[in-house]
């Protein structure tokens, strides 16, 4: 097992592949908190060649505890990326005919600004004194690389989860820089019971000693309890009940008899014990209190007095929304309530429920019910722009099951 | 590098259907158009190609919305008994409703949503006047199965049958206008109506250009 703390020091970070863009105080990034981040760094890493229009960038937008390395195997984990059975040659995000672009979200720990960085003004990590980021905060600061870039509208913007509120909140309030956006198992704002189990994590990181208020890194420790506890709770809503019995059932771990004490006995223990150990080898307690705080907060209608249609009055966008039926954290009901607003104004919109038992997970899995529909919507949205599409290639999973180590 | 190609372009002939390629015939090109129950969207694909419509599609089955996004086609999962009422008036140059008013539990309630979000609507359905459903209750005593009602009684989803006069009458309840009226004959040839008497003994099915008045 690595070190406390050796996976996450700024110095690693910044030898971490990808790109960087960094942000000067002429220009900060401006927070709906109020604060001004400067200077800051937006950590990004891309798929696939943009072409001489700019026109075929498809921007994506990773979940909670994602990151940009989507694509590729991670360079701290060594596990394949997050999202690698839907972008490369012959996957839905084809990187034959699109440039793909994914950027670590502000607050987050794989290269951008967050509050495991050095606060310029203290010259210490910024723990609980980093501004409080919100899905908006997130959106504006991708414009940022899209910016740089050169990209004036995106061919779309997809994400799941957490990266499916940033795709609607791009469609939403930057409609001129999108032409298709793809929010999958997502929602137009946080229910609460979702806001209940984020305060679950956020409590159990807090109420680990090794937390220290914030400041662990100063002190060297990690506050592993609170957050493997924390992540042990996210990972069992990110699944479903009939996905656990058929991993798990009721079946011993390694044993052949319960042992009448509070060992892991079953297997599904083992599992979610794992799950807890090697989320904290990659990822920052506080940046997980932050990027739950920033779902928690999203609410789209909130802007529009509460009438979600309000946020997409007029919206030039082509809309695909996309949930499956055994998630219980992001419902069909929940994607129900976008497309009825986005039927209310009239707006061009796709929705599928895809069958699964995976619950919500299932967005990162080879569903290829899932795929053959996001590549008939991009190859439809390609057309109208005259842009090229290529055909599928079916997956062939090999020893390397991704479904092992989720990211949601 | 390929052009997109759609899993089969649909040409008037491979709509297959005869009421199909009557309502494509009826819409102009370029207008809005929303299909609902578009099955698996080859009227809707259909459109979208030949015609240049802007085509939403609006389909119960998840299968059937599944193959037409995968199409490339605008289709949301939905019911017309329910979601249509979501859309705002007038958001359509047209609304279709082809061969599905008759499995809709609230069929009047359905006709008021497509005259108020289509400026026009197309309907189409299996007239149950038929004479060779009347002649088969008849002869039989048995509920009538024909091309259009292939389905046994316990299997049918068409639990809101009526004939091409009951619907004229419901329109007329409703104050809405019948623009033109079709049916289509055995031979699959269409027919705008003159006698609906006659053609409720004749026609197969109906097709129905119809507007609020």
């Amino acid at each position: 097992m690595a070190g406390p703390s050796s996976s996450k020091s700024p110095e690693i970070q910044r030898a971490l592949p990808g790109h960087r863009l960094e942000i000067g105080p002429e220009r900060p990034l401006e927070l709906d908190c109020g604060a001004a981040l400067a200077p800051a760094v937006l950590a990004y890493q891309t798929y696939g060649e943009l072409n001489a229009e700019r026109s075929n960038a498809i921007l994506v937008f990773h979940a909670l505890t994602g990151d940009q390395f989507a694509a590729e195997d991670h360079p701290i984990t060594g596990r394949p990326g997050w999202w690698e059975v839907m972008i490369g040659p012959g996957r839905p995000l084809d990187t034959r005919h699109y440039f793909i672009i994914c950027v670590n979200v502000p607050g987050g720990c794989m290269g951008s600004t967050g509050p495991k960085e050095i606060n310029p003004e203290t010259g210490e990590p910024w723990g609980l004194d980093f501004p409080v980021v919100t899905i908006a905060d997130m959106v504006r600061a991708q414009l940022r690389v899209l910016d740089h870039l050169g990209i004036d509208k995106l061919f779309c913007a997809i994400g799941g989860s957490m990266g499916g509120m940033q795709a609607l909140q791009m469609a939403a309030h930057h409609p001129e820089r999108v032409h298709s956006v793809i929010a999958i198992a997502t929602a137009a704002h946080h229910s609460a019971q979702n806001i209940a189990f984020h305060e679950i994590g956020r409590q159990a990181i807090m109420a680990d000693p090794d937390w220290r208020g914030g400041r662990y890194l100063e002190a060297g420790s990690v506050p592993r309890r609170g957050l493997a506890v924390a992540r042990m709770t996210a990972h069992v809503t990110y699944l479903s009940e009939p996905a656990l019995h058929r991993k798990f059932g009721r079946r011993l771990q390694d044993r052949g008899a319960l042992s009448y004490g509070f060992d892991a006995d079953f297997q599904v223990e083992s599992y979610l014990r794992y799950q807890g150990a090697s989320f904290v080898e990659r990822f920052d307690a506080n940046s997980y209190l932050y990027i739950t705080r920033a779902m928690d907060y999203f609410d789209l209608a909130a802007d529009h007095a509460g009438v979600l249609a309000g946020a997409f009055r007029d919206s030039p966008v082509r809309f695909c929304l996309v949930s499956f039926t055994s998630d219980w954290l992001f419902p069909t009901s929940e994607a129900k309530r976008v497309v009825h607003a986005l039927n209310a104004v009239a707006a061009d919109v796709s929705f599928v429920e895809i069958e699964s038992d995976k619950g919500h997970d299932a967005f990162l899995l080879n569903e290829p019910e899932f795929h053959a529909t996001l590549h008939g919507f991009l190859n439809g949205s390609a057309e109208r722009l005259d842009l090229p599409t290529g055909d599928l290639i079916p997956l062939e999973l090999g020893e390397r099951d991704p479904s092992e180590e989720r990211i949601s | 590098m390929s052009r997109a190609q759609p899993l089969s372009t649909p040409t008037a002939g491979s709509l297959g259907r005869s009421d199909l390629r009557l309502i494509a015939e009826l819409i102009e090109p370029g207008s809005r158009v929303l299909d609902i129950g578009c099955g698996d969207g080859l009227l809707l694909e259909f459109l979208v190609r030949e015609k240049s419509v802007v085509g939403r599609g609006m389909e119960l089955s998840q299968t059937g919305v599944n193959a037409s996004v995968a199409r490339g086609l605008s289709v949301v999962q939905g019911d017309a008994d329910t979601a249509l009422s979501h859309y705002p008036d007038g958001a359509f140059d047209v609304a279709v409703l082809s061969k599905t008013l008759q499995a809709t539990r609230d069929p009047r309630a359905v006709l008021r949503q497509l005259v108020r979000i289509g400026r026009r609507a197309i309907v189409s359905f299996p007239n149950f006047g038929y004479w060779r459903i009347r002649l088969s209750l008849l002869l039989h005593g048995r509920m009538p199965q024909t091309p259009s009602l292939p389905e046994a009684w316990y299997e049918t989803e068409n639990i809101h049958l009526c004939t091409l006069l009951d619907f004229l009458s419901l329109c007329r309840e409703e104050g809405i206008a019948v623009d033109h009226a079709f049916t289509v004959r055995d031979d699959g040839t269409p027919k705008e109506i003159t006698s609906p008497t006659l053609a409720n003994l004749l026609g197969q099915d109906g097709v129905f250009l119809l507007r609020r008045d």
